[in-house]
């Protein structure tokens, strides 16, 4: 399957359990989309308002500065309270398993795991070109012996325990944003 | 017999609309979601995989551990592995202890549960959260879980919000998104300052010291990832030798405990983590053992540890439906779970909740972990039987059975004695002390004259070919126009049919009571009786009793030592046919030819449990009725038990009541006015059923239709 066939699939699978999937071919172009994400849920300085993003190979050779001077409530400094009191998180992935829209994180720094799991929105970034086809081609990549914590993200936290009834939205974020770039 | 709690119980079970409600709508969502989900996967193909890691594992429990152990502790974990579940809950007691712990937050983990762990940590003086929003639900209301995957499918939401209510003091509405928010607010102070985390993990893999927990609610990442102490309770039975060895469980798991494609969240940890502090995470990991290695080196129960407890087999028991998980008095419910109680348990803890399985065979359809429930339950019975011996009423009963003429003797004066009750060849009401059996269907009235007799009236003509015909209880003391049938068909077939007039019980009661030495005799007698003339088959119209010539004798004869005789019980086997696919061979070689009806007849069929799921026959009696000038309006759940099950309906009328009324409906659902089926059991249960009602709807075995287009 070459790379457009398997981001169409994965795109399918993750939208039918209520992820958002988009995909930019430059880095410019997917960071004026999070940043307008972050807009549109009014991110500021105050508790409850601040977005996290946790160092990652994305923000590389970006002006961290300048975005955050475009967005006041960013912070690149994770810890627990902040994640606490944090909207949005933002992280890296590492990898993206089509048929089954899942991402994978080698998130064995305590960063990548506070931005994913207590924020109520998630924006993942992900290299298009890091898309594989199945759970068994990831699992021949990936090494436990580098990676301790190895995350597969599939959607949004979800449960069905009262009344058999889907809810989005328990001890994880309620949205995931999964934003593909093409430019490596 | 019933102790009266248990049937109080079950009653209350019964009783309580709301579980089987939910149950039930469940049950009929799952199985299409759960289809939906397995779309384009080869779901045999992935089940051997699983089974071979799985029974590979087994055999290599103590190995496996070993290397477990080795490999996650070079990656910073403690490994501590046990076969007691007393020091299990010693050794997180002390832990807790000695790093001060006070607050402690649970992801779901059924091992803990088996142990009783909460309830001890808490005498301690430790508060213990569970997070899972359903076990979360049922700890505040002080219950026990109702199902393994969806522990609170019994709570109306309306009743969550009284619970949720009375733990934040405030009037709460049964709006089911806000309810979800109160638990995520309340539960997320108590993730922030819990000071130890309790898992379970869904898979442990040796080689590379890994587990691996699936969940959907994110809670499990929140309880390895905030508290500084993580300590992972894991049953022994979840250690598989490689890492590629994920790949297949996580494929089927989700995909069978709730028809998802994939859970949310998969988190596969190998060693320590850094903590929110920048410190090292402490990793406790605790192989628990209690009894699995005894389990692992039972010949026979060992199947059991193939499970990956995602209780499809629950999801599909006619049973499991209507009685919900609280009967079963434990953790692990349902089939499976009555097989882990009385390993992880005792035995005798068993002995009451073994009788809830009709033995229809639905869950080792779907079984991921291939493994064969039903007969492990026999297996129950039978040690049970062996252990305890059988009840009185049991022991008469099998007596009688285990002598050919004084069973059929009795039969016969049976017929005679049940006059006042018997009317147009049914039994409507008996006396009050055996009023349950009559309750909810009628009962067919013995014949006059049993087939035995009547066979040697009918007049053949010659063939070329010969039979031996099985009719089996049923058939011969209460139906013999079904083989009067039989033989008119086969007949044309050029086939003729001998009366082998030794042939007695097939000894399905027995077996599926656990009497294996009454069933070893049964076998011994029908395998003589049928072997005596050399025939080209062995025929039967009954499907139980076709099982039993094909497959059960043979197995009774192998538990039972009787190994002189299983050569001759092989060569039974290969020569028995079940009347479908019989008749299917026959057509399809052009010796038996239909004439058309009419007009067409619209029908509708049900598959019986043997059936299907023993002989796998489905496609057959659907071909031949087709052929025969009939139209096949499909019913819902066509191959779901009726209810009968044998003697079942005798023990648990209450539960085969209701199970046939779901039947019944379905069939009255298609409209149309005649229901076939293969199976002289169905055929007294279902038109029992009808009868009670004053239907018209008329209840025919096949060989009865076929025989209208020869
Ligand atoms: S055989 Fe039937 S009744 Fe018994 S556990 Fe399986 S599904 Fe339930
Ligand atoms: S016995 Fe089979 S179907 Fe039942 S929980 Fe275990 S793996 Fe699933």
């Amino acid at each position: 399957m070459n790379i457009n066939s398997l981001f169409e699939l994965f795109k399918t699978k993750a939208e039918a359990i209520n992820a958002e999937v988009y995909r930019f071919a430059t880095k410019r172009e997917a960071l004026g989309f999070i940043i307008d994400i972050c807009n549109k849920e009014g991110i500021s300085d105050k508790p409850y308002s601040y977005a996290l993003w946790a160092n990652c190979p994305f923000l590389k050779d970006l002006d961290k500065e300048e975005i955050s001077k475009r967005l006041p409530g960013l912070k690149y400094e994770v810890t627990k309270p902040l994640a606490a009191h944090a909207k949005i998180g933002i992280s890296q992935m590492d990898w993206a398993i089509a048929n089954t829209g899942t991402l994978v994180s080698d998130s064995t720094q305590i960063e990548q795991r506070l931005v994913s799991t207590l924020p109520e929105i998630h924006v993942a970034v992900v290299q298009t070109s890091q898309l594989v086809p199945d759970l068994a081609s990831l699992l021949s990549q990936i090494k436990p012996d580098r990676a301790s914590f190895i995350a597969l993200i599939t959607g949004p936290s979800r449960t069905a325990d009262i009344e058999r009834i889907l809810t989005i939205g328990v001890h994880g974020p309620e949205r995931l944003v999964i934003v593909f770039v093409d430019e490596n | 017999m019933k102790t009266k709690e248990f049937k109080q119980s079950i009653d209350k079970a019964l009783k309580n609309a709301n579980m089987a409600g939910a149950l039930g709508r469940f049950s009929e969502a799952y199985v299409i979601s759960r289809a939906k989900a397995f779309e384009g996967i080869d779901f045999e193909e992935l089940r051997t995989r699983i089974a071979e890691i799985k029974s590979y594992a087994t055999e290599h429990l103590s190995e496996l551990a070993e290397e477990f152990k080795k490999n996650a502790e070079a990656k910073g974990a403690k490994v501590f592995r046990t076969e007691d579940p007393e020091k299990v809950k010693e050794y997180i007691l002390k832990l807790a202890q000695e790093r001060g712990v006070k607050k402690i937050v649970k992801s779901k983990s059924m091992a803990s549960e088996e142990i009783h762990l909460n309830p001890y940590l808490k005498n301690a003086g430790i508060e213990v959260n569970e997070t899972d929003l359903g076990e979360w639900i049922i700890q505040l209301a002080g219950q026990k879980p109702s199902h393994m995957v969806l522990p609170a499918i019994h709570l109306k939401k309306e009743e969550v919000a009284e619970i949720f209510s009375k733990e934040v003091n405030e009037r709460l509405s049964s709006d089911i998104p806000r309810l979800v928010k109160v638990a995520r607010n309340e539960l997320r102070s108590k993730f922030l300052q819990a000071d130890m985390g309790i898992t379970g993990a869904n898979i442990a893999v040796a080689e590379t010291g890994s587990i691996v927990i699936i969940e959907n609610e994110g809670n499990a990442r929140l309880v390895t990832s905030l508290p500084k102490i993580h300590v992972a309770l894991i049953g022994l039975e979840k250690l598989v030798p490689h890492f590629s060895n994920i790949s297949p469980i996580l494929t089927a798991l989700p995909k069978s405990a709730t028809g998802q494609m994939f859970t949310s969240y998969v988190s596969i940890i190998s060693g320590q983590i850094p903590n929110t502090d920048g410190s090292m995470k402490e990793l406790h990991i605790i192989l628990m053992d209690n009894k699995r290695t005894a389990m692992a080196n039972d010949p026979i129960f060992k199947e059991a540890l193939q499970c990956i407890r995602c209780a499809s087999c629950l999801n599909v028991c006619p049973v499991f439906r209507l009685v919900g998980g609280h009967v079963f008095g434990d953790v692990y419910t349902g089939g499976i779970g009555t097989i882990l109680t009385a390993w992880f348990d005792e035995l005798k803890k068993s002995e009451e909740i073994q009788g809830l399985c009709i033995q229809c065979g639905r869950c080792k359809e779907v079984c991921p972990g291939k493994i064969d429930i039903p007969e492990l339950i026999v297996e129950l019975r039978r040690r049970l039987a062996k252990e305890k011996g059988l009840s009185f009423t049991q022991k008469a009963i099998f007596s009688v059975v285990n002598n050919r003429r004084l069973f059929h003797s009795i039969l016969r004066k049976a017929s005679s004695l049940q006059k006042p009750f018997s009317k147009e060849g049914f039994i409507r009401h008996l006396p009050m002390f055996l009023k349950e059996l009559t309750d909810f269907r009628s009962l067919p009235a013995i014949a006059d004259v049993p087939f035995r007799d009547r066979f040697k009236e009918i007049r053949q003509p010659k063939t070329t070919k010969k039979a031996a015909f099985y009719a089996g209880c049923l058939i011969d003391f209460a139906y013999p126009e079904m083989a009067e049938a039989v033989v008119k068909i086969l007949n044309r077939a050029g086939i003729g049919i001998i009366f082998p007039d030794e042939q007695t019980c097939c000894g399905a009661p027995a077996r599926y009571s656990g009497a294996f030495d009454v069933a070893a005799n049964n076998a011994i007698d029908n395998i003589k009786a049928l072997l005596k003339e050399e025939v080209d088959y062995v025929i039967s119209a009954c499907p139980t009793c076709t099982a039993a010539l094909k497959y059960e004798f043979i197995t009774t004869l192998k538990s039972q030592g009787k190994l002189e005789i299983i050569l001759d019980a092989k060569r039974l086997a290969e020569k028995t046919f079940d009347l479908s696919s019989l008749l299917k061979k026959l057509i399809d070689g052009d010796k038996l030819r239909f004439n058309s009806r009419f007009e067409p007849l619209k029908i509708t069929y049900h598959d019986s449990c043997h059936l299907k799921r023993t002989l796998h026959v489905f496609k057959e009696p659907r071909e031949l009725l087709q052929k025969s000038g009939c139209i096949i309006i499909e019913m819902f759940e066509s191959d779901v038990c009726c209810g009968m099950g044998g003697s079942y309906s005798l023990k648990f009328p209450e539960v085969s009541k209701p199970i046939l009324q779901r039947k019944l409906k379905n069939i009255k659902d298609t409209g149309v006015d005649t229901v076939v089926m293969d199976c002289p059991g169905c055929v007294m249960q279902i038109r029992g059923g009808f009868d009670k009602e004053h239907s018209s709807i008329k209840v025919k075995h096949i060989a009865q239709i076929l025989l209208e287009s020869i």
